[in-house]
């Protein structure tokens, strides 16, 4: 009997959530940032998450078995493959020998609410671990 | 009469620690709410407690009796909730079943009950004692 688990798992949660928070703030700020060129441009990220399992022992196991419990992992980040915008501006000191910029293909609705989804699922991991840490605590003034 | 320690406790060591094994059940379910094809699961509370009530005294670590005059352990209270899969009310098109706000409410009960057997608990152990010290 612990609740040592529940602080690992919304601890892996909260470190998830946080760098999809990142993400999104990099993708954001990086939403008009034009190139010349299309390799050289941004483009939009998003991390793969994936779940750990972890038996009741602590051993990393494959798949949900009859008792195996699952931290957040984050897999690696990919890069959106959606295609470029490209904006006809002959004046801009950036612009290709066609006058096109190209310009990140940063989709700002997506990305709000990957932001706000984030934000959301953080609160209630915090949540879980205070209501945890009170439970704890008054476990360990049990009989007193 | 020999004095049974666990029969004064009752229920609520068993109770306690599944309440604190559903806690993390429901934790793992929030934690992965974004995490595409994770299932949701929970524990059968009820059939969970009615095994680990059969099972105090019969299987589990016990202490090894090397000697006669050993006496026999008591058992720890054995917690072994087999997890099963939440049915998704409305599941996520990346194959995502949990439902966060269910969970969450499902958290906060949890809690209030594991306070509830805390409690209990608490008023056993005063009660024993006040026994002891017979004030």
């Amino acid at each position: 009997m612990s609740f040592s688990s529940v602080f690992d798992i919304a601890g892996s949660a909260l470190s998830a959530q946080s760098l999809r928070l990142n993400v999104t703030a990099s993708n954001l700020a990086n939403a008009d940032s034009a190139s010349s060129s299309a390799g050289a441009t941004y483009r939009a990220r998003q991390p793969v998450f994936a779940a750990a399992y972890r038996d009741a022992l602590g051993v990393a196991v494959n798949g949900p078995g009859s008792s195996a419990l699952a931290s957040v992992t984050v897999r690696g980040i990919v890069e959106s493959q959606a295609p470029l915008r490209s904006q006809y501006s002959p004046g801009h000191p950036l612009a290709d020998k066609d006058g096109y910029l190209h310009l990140p293909n940063v989709n700002i609705v997506e990305e709000m609410a990957n932001m706000i989804s984030a934000s959301r699922s953080y609160q209630s991991n915090v949540e879980v671990i205070n209501t945890s840490k009170q439970l704890l605590q008054r476990t360990l003034t049990l009989g007193q | 009469m020999p004095f049974n320690i666990d029969a004064a406790l009752g229920i609520h060591p068993q109770a306690l620690a599944l309440r604190a094994r559903r806690a993390e059940v429901l934790a793992a379910n929030l934690a992965n709410s974004d995490t595409p094809n994770y299932k949701a699961r929970d524990i059968d509370f009820r059939a969970a407690l009615s095994g680990a009530v059969a099972a105090q005294g019969t299987n589990g670590l016990t202490l090894a009796a090397t000697d006669v005059a050993h006496q026999p352990g008591e058992n720890g209270a054995g917690v072994n909730a087999a997890l099963l899969y939440r049915t998704p009310m409305q599941p996520s098109i990346d194959g995502n079943t949990v439902d966060q706000h269910l969970e969450y409410s499902q958290f906060a009960q949890n809690a209030l009950q594991y306070q509830a057997s805390l409690t209990f608990l608490g008023g056993r152990i005063k009660t024993l004692l006040t026994a002891i010290r017979g004030d």
